[in-house]
Order: C-alpha cells, then sequence, then structure tokens
C-alpha cells in the first residue's frame, strides 16, 4: 500500500512540505524513511503506539472518560536554527515576566512610569492581594512556564499565550518520546534528536535551589489534587521521576508557620512543594473556604518564609490575555532588549473605538477570555455561527475587560495519520521552560499539539486533541567511541570443561 | 514514607494475595465439584463462600455459575477476583509514584485484560481465568521483590501480603476441617496451597490429616505456611519501626503477633488437629487485631485534626 500525503489547501504554513510533494530540506530524511515503511506499516505502528500507552496507562481523562493520550506517530521536526530562536525567544520571555511579576507584588514601578494601567492588573480575576509582599526565596516566582508559540502563514513564530501558573502537558512531552523509540526506532537512527528526559532532573535543581536559606537538603514534594485531576498522571511521573514524595492537601500540616507531611514515623518538615494545585484552592484560611484539597495555613507559612511554593501565587495575573498584550512592551521595559518572537495581532477592547470597529464585524476576529485556559470559551469568528457570535457580542458588551480580540491566524500544518492517509492538520507548540534563578532552561521540543479534525484551529487536549513528538535536530557530530573489552561472563563447570573439549579437538585436528 | 502511601501499599499486598489464594482455592473446590459425582453442588458452594466470608442470599439453590460470579466476577465485591484486582489497582493508582512502573504496567495490564479473559472463561470454564490470574499476581509478587527497595514500603507491602495468607490459609483450613464432606481432600488442599512437593520432600511420614495440617501450620521452611507468615509479618513490623527505646512502648500489633508465633512455635506437633479449631479462630483475631493496630498506628493516627469549615459550606 503506497504512502498517501494528502494535499495541503489550508493556505497555512505546510512544516514538511515547501510545495506540493517537494518536502523541505529539513525533513527529506523522514520523507524517504516514511516511503520506505509504507501505509500498512504506519497503521500498524500507530496501533501499537496506542496498546503501549494504554498498558503504561498512560491516560488523558476526557469528559469523565481515561482515554490513550493520542499520539500521532509523525514527528514534527526543528531544526537547531529554529530552535535557537524559539529558546531564545521563550527564555527573554519568561525573565520578562519574572520582573513584571517582581514588580507587580513588591513595587509597583511599571505603574509608576506607565506602561501599563494599574487597573489592568488589579481587575485581572488572577491578581491575588494575599501574595502582596511575598518575596520567594531566590527571586523566582516562576519554576516552570509553558509558552504557547505557533507559526504563522510566513513561518514566523509568534506567542499565542504564555502559561506560568501550573502548565502541564511535559509529562507527555517524556512518554511521548519513549513510546517513540520503542516502537519507531529506526527512524531515530536517521536523525540526531535531543533527548527529552532530563527535564526532571533539571527541575528538581531549581526546586532544590528555590527553598528557603539555611536549609541545607530541602524535602521538596509534589502538591496534586488527588487521582481525579485529569493531569494526575503527570504529578506521577514527576514525582517518580525526581524522586520526591507525591503528597494532597490532607498528607500536609501546618503548624506554627512551618508545614508538614504526615510519615509513618511521625511529621516530617517540608520545604519545596512544587504545587499543582491552582491558587484558589491552595489554601482555605486565605481562599475558597470549601478547599478540601489545599492545605490550611499554607499561604502564612509562605509569607513567613518557611516553605517555597512553585510556581508562585498570583502567577495568574502575568497570564491574563490582556496583560498578553503589554509583553513586548515588558521586554523591553525591564530587559532592554528587543523581543526575539513577537506577538500575534491582539486589540484590546477597553479602548471605544477598538471596541465599535471589532463588533462591527466580529467574524473576521478570534475572540478569546483573558482568563481562559485550555481553549476554553474561545470564538474563532471565521468559523463561528451566527448564534456564538450574537453570544460572545452580548458578553463583550456587558465587560470588554474580560475579552481580547486577535487576528485569525491560519496555525501551521503538518502531516498526521489520519485514517492510513496523511493529512495536514493545524499544530503549535509548547516548550517547557525551568527557571532557577540563574539561567531560564528550556527543555529541547516541547509538546506539539495537533487538531485532530481537519481545519480544527483549537488544538487543546481538553478538546479532544492530539499531539505530536517534537524533534529538536542537532547540528553536530559524535566522533566515535573505542569499542569497549569484552570481558568473560561465569558459566557452569560442565560448558567449560565442554569448551575446552571442543578446543582441544580443534587444536588436534590442526 | 508518607501514611497514605504505606496504607496503599499495605492494600496492594492484601488485595494482590487476596486474588491469588482466591484464584487457587475456587480451583481446587470446582476440580472437587467436577471429579465428585456424589458431590452436593449447592452446599459445597455455600461452603466455599462461607469460608470466603461473602454473603449468601438465600433464595434459591446455589450453584457453580452463580458461585463463579460472586467470588470471581463480580467486580463490586473486593472479596471476588476481579473486585481485589480492582481494589490493588486503585491502591496503586495512588502510590504510582513510589511503586516501580513495571509493578503499574503488570497490574494495569491484568486489569485490562481480564473482561476479555472472562468472556473466554464464560464460555470455556473458569480454569484459564483462574490460571492467568495466578500467573499475573506471581509476577506482580516477584516485581516487588525484584524492583522495590527494602525499605519501610516494601515492608508495609510484604506485611499486608502476610496478613491476607495468614487469613486466607485459615479460612481454607477450617474449611477442610469443618466443612470436610465439600472440601477439596487434604492431598488437592495442598496442591491448592502449591504446597505439594515441598511437603513430600518434607516428611517420611504417612500422608495424612495430621502431618498435612502440621506442614501448612507449623512448618518453619515452607513460604505460605501459617508460622512462616507470622515471622515474617513480624520482621516487617519490627523493620518499620526501628525501637531504640530500651523500654518499648505500647505496640498492640507487635504484641498480638508475638502471641500468635509464641502459640505456634511450641506448640506440640500431634495435638493440633485437635487444637486446629480453636487455633484457627485465634489466628483470625490475630489478622483483625494486627490489622487495626497498624492502621491507628501508621495509616490513620487518631490525633489528626481534619481540617472542616463552620457553618457547613
Amino acid at each position: 500500500m503506497a504512502l498517501i500525503f494528502e494535499d495541503d489547501a489550508s493556505g497555512a504554513w505546510n512544516e514538511m512540505f515547501e510545495s506540493p510533494g517537494r518536502p523541505r530540506a529539513l525533513y527529506e530524511p523522514l520523507f524517504a524513511a516514511l516511503h520506505r515503511f509504507g501505509a500498512e506499516e504506519l497503521s500498524q505502528r500507530s496501533e501499537q503506539l496506542s496498546h503501549t500507552f494504554l498498558d503504561r496507562g498512560v491516560t488523558f481523562a476526557h469528559s469523565g472518560e481515561e482515554r490513550p493520550f493520542p499520539l500521532d506517530l509523525m514527528p514534527r521536526l526543528l531544526s537547531a536554527a529554529e530552535w535557537d530562536e524559539l529558546s531564545r525567544g521563550v527564555g527573554q520571555r519568561v525573565r520578562a515576566l519574572e520582573a513584571f511579576l517582581d514588580d507587580v507584588y513588591t513595587g509597583g514601578r511599571i505603574f509608576d512610569d506607565g506602561l501599563i494601567p494599574k487597573s489592568v492588573v488589579t481587575s485581572s480575576a488572577h491578581f491575588v492581594r494575599a501574595a502582596h509582599s511575598i518575596k520567594t526565596p531566590n527571586g523566582v516566582r516562576i519554576a516552570v512556564a509553558g509558552i504557547d508559540v505557533v507559526r504563522d502563514e510566513q513561518g514566523r513564530f509568534r506567542v499565542l499565550e504564555d502559561n506560568v501558573r501550573i502548565p502541564s502537558g511535559v509529562s507527555y512531552v517524556i512518554e511521548n518520546r519513549r513510546a517513540m523509540t520503542q516502537t519507531f526506532s529506526a527512524l531515530f537512527s536517521d536523525h540526531r534528536v535531543h533527548p527529552v528526559d532530563s527535564y526532571p532532573a533539571h527541575l528538581l535543581a531549581a526546586l532544590r535551589r528555590a527553598a528557603p536559606a539555611r536549609v541545607l537538603d530541602p524535602a521538596v514534594v509534589v502538591l496534586s489534587p488527588g487521582i481525579y485531576n485529569a493531569a494526575y498522571f503527570e504529578h506521577v511521573l514527576l514525582a517518580r521521576m525526581m524522586g520526591v514524595e507525591l503528597v494532597e492537601g490532607r498528607d500536609l500540616v501546618c503548624q506554627s508557620n512551618r508545614v508538614y507531611m504526615r510519615m509513618t514515623n511521625g511529621e516530617q518538615p517540608v520545604h519545596v512543594i512544587y504545587r499543582r494545585v491552582d491558587d484558589e484552592w491552595l489554601d482555605p484560611l486565605q481562599f475558597r473556604p470549601d478547599s478540601v484539597i489545599g492545605v490550611p495555613g499554607l499561604v502564612n507559612a509562605v509569607r513567613a518564609g518557611n516553605v517555597a511554593i512553585a510556581n508562585a501565587i498570583g502567577n495568574g495575573v502575568a497570564d491574563d490575555k490582556l496583560v498578553y498584550t503589554y509583553v513586548p512592551s515588558f521586554i523591553r521595559y525591564y530587559l532592554g532588549e528587543e523581543p526575539v518572537l513577537d506577538n500575534i495581532e491582539t486589540y484590546r477592547l477597553e479602548d471605544p473605538g477598538v471596541l465599535a470597529e471589532v463588533l462591527g464585524s466580529l467574524d473576521s476576529y478570534v475572540l478569546k477570555p483573558v482568563d481562559g485556559s485550555g481553549g476554553k470559551g474561545i470564538v474563532i469568528g471565521p468559523q463561528a455561527d451566527e448564534y456564538s457570535l450574537e453570544q460572545v457580542r452580548a458578553a463583550i458588551i456587558a465587560a470588554p475587560r474580560n475579552w481580547i480580540a486577535q487576528r485569525p491566524v491560519a496555525l501551521s500544518t503538518h502531516p498526521t495519520l489520519v485514517d492510513d492517509q496523511l493529512s495536514p492538520r493545524h499544530i503549535d507548540l509548547r516548550p517547557f521552560a525551568v527557571n532557577d534563578g540563574d539561567e531560564v532552561w528550556v527543555l529541547p521540543g516541547g509538546l506539539t499539539r495537533v487538531a485532530l479534525g481537519a481545519g480544527e484551529l483549537v488544538v487543546n487536549s481538553s478538546r479532544g486533541g492530539g499531539s505530536k513528538d517534537t524533534w529538536v535536530l542537532s547540528d553536530q557530530t559524535v566522533t566515535a567511541r573505542l569499542a569497549d573489552p569484552v570481558h568473560r561472563r561465569g558459566l557452569e563447570p560442565s560448558v567449560v570443561a565442554r569448551q575446552n573439549e571442543e578446543y582441544l579437538d580443534e587444536v588436534a585436528q590442526q | 514514607m508518607l501514611s497514605r502511601l504505606a496504607e496503599s501499599l499495605y492494600w496492594i499486598g492484601r488485595y494482590v494475595e487476596r486474588a491469588d489464594d482466591t484464584a487457587r482455592t475456587v480451583d481446587a473446590y470446582v476440580h472437587r465439584m467436577v471429579e465428585d459425582p456424589f458431590n452436593d453442588e449447592d452446599a459445597t458452594c455455600r461452603s466455599l463462600l462461607s469460608i470466603l466470608g461473602v454473603e449468601v442470599d438465600s433464595d434459591g439453590p446455589l450453584t457453580r455459575a452463580r458461585m463463579l460470579q460472586s467470588i470471581v466476577y463480580e467486580p463490586s465485591n473486593p472479596n471476588s477476583i476481579v473486585g481485589a484486582i480492582g481494589a490493588a489497582y486503585e491502591n496503586a493508582r495512588r502510590s504510582r509514584d513510589f511503586i516501580s512502573s513495571e509493578m503499574w504496567i503488570a497490574l494495569n495490564k491484568t486489569r485490562n485484560r481480564l473482561p476479555q479473559m472472562e468472556s473466554t472463561a464464560r464460555r470455556l470454564g473458569p480454569s484459564s481465568y483462574l490460571e492467568y490470574v495466578r500467573e499475573r499476581t506471581a509476577l506482580l509478587a516477584g516485581l516487588t521483590d525484584a524492583t522495590l527497595s527494602r525499605d519501610d514500603g516494601w515492608n508495609f507491602l510484604v506485611l499486608g501480603r502476610t496478613i491476607e495468607r495468614i487469613d486466607m490459609t485459615s479460612r481454607l483450613l477450617r474449611g477442610r476441617v469443618l466443612g470436610a464432606e465439600y472440601a477439596p481432600d487434604w492431598l488437592a488442599f495442598l496442591r491448592a496451597n502449591g504446597a505439594m512437593e515441598s511437603f513430600m520432600r518434607s516428611t517420611n511420614e504417612l500422608h495424612d490429616a495430621s502431618s498435612i495440617a502440621a506442614f501448612v501450620v507449623l512448618d518453619r521452611l515452607f513460604p505460605r505456611s501459617i508460622l512462616f507468615s507470622l515471622n515474617l509479618a513480624g520482621n516487617c513490623l519490627d523493620e518499620v519501626q526501628p525501637s531504640e527505646q530500651r523500654i518499648a512502648s505500647a505496640d498492640l500489633a507487635r504484641q498480638s503477633l508475638a502471641r500468635a508465633r509464641g502459640r505456634l512455635d511450641f506448640m506440640d506437633a500431634s495435638q493440633l488437629l485437635e487444637q486446629l479449631p480453636e487455633l484457627l479462630e485465634m489466628l483470625e483475631m490475630t489478622c483483625v487485631e494486627v490489622n487495626d493496630a497498624i492502621t491507628t498506628k501508621f495509616f490513620r493516627p487518631e490525633d489528626v485534626v481534619p481540617w472542616s469549615s463552620e457553618g457547613g459550606l
């Protein structure tokens, strides 16, 4: 069965093909290798992939049902040069957002200088007054960031949104790679792919450095809402690969502004909490009193400097999509640098003139709620029906602060295995960055998400999206290693005797 | 280690052992029913269910199919095989960061495969199903021993496994002694415990009830014997609380175990059969006491004040 690549008529940037049938130079080895395999073998391996995931329990809870995380076996490739630009851009963005958050919660210099109205920040749903003047021990508020990047029609990378609260998905990067190397090892021999399994080590190092001063051997834990959380699998994987305890709120207890975990040998101190619980559920004394997944007294312990939590409380203000429109100016203001990666053209609806223009042609914009995550509430004007447009119109008029409008970008497409055929599907990329206080390290690659429906633009796994293994190719060559000397294995005496006899026979015959 | 984690590991140990022992028991009883032309199906099923602690509804005669349904295939019953595997899986999900990924995959695969095994078993009889369960639980036990460090986690898991084994072996013995006309004969009983060859090699005496019971209860070397399991449970408990105190504090679990060990340790084997009913009663109580004592001591200490909000928010 021949391998068929469906033509791409979307008008978007095709990651693999320059023009129909002509792969870009970066993809040539992959293109050739795929033709060696043929369509039948690809489907078989695809089947094998999902079995691997089911056996390993790599699943995603979708509408209350556990499904294997759909991994498309066509990898997404990034050249060394592309990755250089991306990782510089992501690192720069994280540094700027760090500076911004620190400023927001401890000073407010940026408001005085008039770069962003204070009201934009204080009106954000994720601005947390309780976090005011809390300093983190090593100054890091964004230990982990996931910066969503897309490629526009001209092939330029642009930032779609920032996630500096509790970005998830890195476990799929690690699991995808493991599954791909198992089922598709042959492909890796044609490529030099940067490994991804050092992420937990980087994260652990960053978390340990975030510990309160004077703690020599900090106890790090991962705080999870529990097994019913959609990302529970990821919490487990990270705790396991870092070799730290995975705790739930009920495992922790605060006493005199210190945090302890309940162990079989009594209560033991905790110094760093990598939390995967949202701000509002974190501490029933400060936030929602009905939270049973939080730890009463945690915020006070943080304020007292006895425990560090990552990411910091109140980071959500930097995720706000209205604040997003100001990030390029943050980069110039705090870092004195020009942005490496541009935003997508975005319109602030609080300006009456802009609002009127957007409302005048709603169907030519993408409309996003400023505090949404996971693709919730997004209305894609050109694809939306009358009813949703009217709904969003009413919502925008009621609260223009809570919405932004963006130019619809045709996200780049990538051949994806759908029904035994490789069809173009829209993709994005979430690189993950880890900040240890000295350096922002970006995991080579990241999570490429793919919208599985033809023409679909929303890629989130909570909306039924899939993923691709993302390969950052190295342009370096390696030197060959000398062969190791052979060491003899232990053998039973009878076998040794027989070998000796055979050897003597051989000698005798010569 | 975390109390919650320790509790999950303990129950993984118990449930996996429960699935294994139940599979062995059911296999032996089904054999007996098939081989014995005079067997009373209803009474045999009732006897088996009562040994395994499953409620019997009284209306209508109990058939083999209904018995199998309730103690093999009934997912809502944690004493059934599929229920025990499911419960072990739930605990493994909660302790997935602790157990090795090989253990997790083995358990996850087993659970995923059971529905398919069940539909085969409903056509061809339960033996392939029971064999599969025994193989998979053996794999899990092997992976536990091959991939876990001998730290508190391993000790709690093995503690669960041994407590369950003592409990199940006592129950089986009770069926053998008190429901003798329905139970598998003594040699089948040995086979169900995987003890046939070990027993044969251990003695030149007659293979009578007395010597078999003595082997299963009192043998110091056979890993499924009750005394062996009591000793192992005692070692695990000693390991999880290295008490350096010169005067030990009250410890109900160790006390209860030590009492049972002492009783069996100095038992006159020739008196065993006579004392067995009372002894089995005592062993069953020991399991309950130890279970309750470690739960309050390690898993759910009572001094924990739970968070609750005022005004019923």
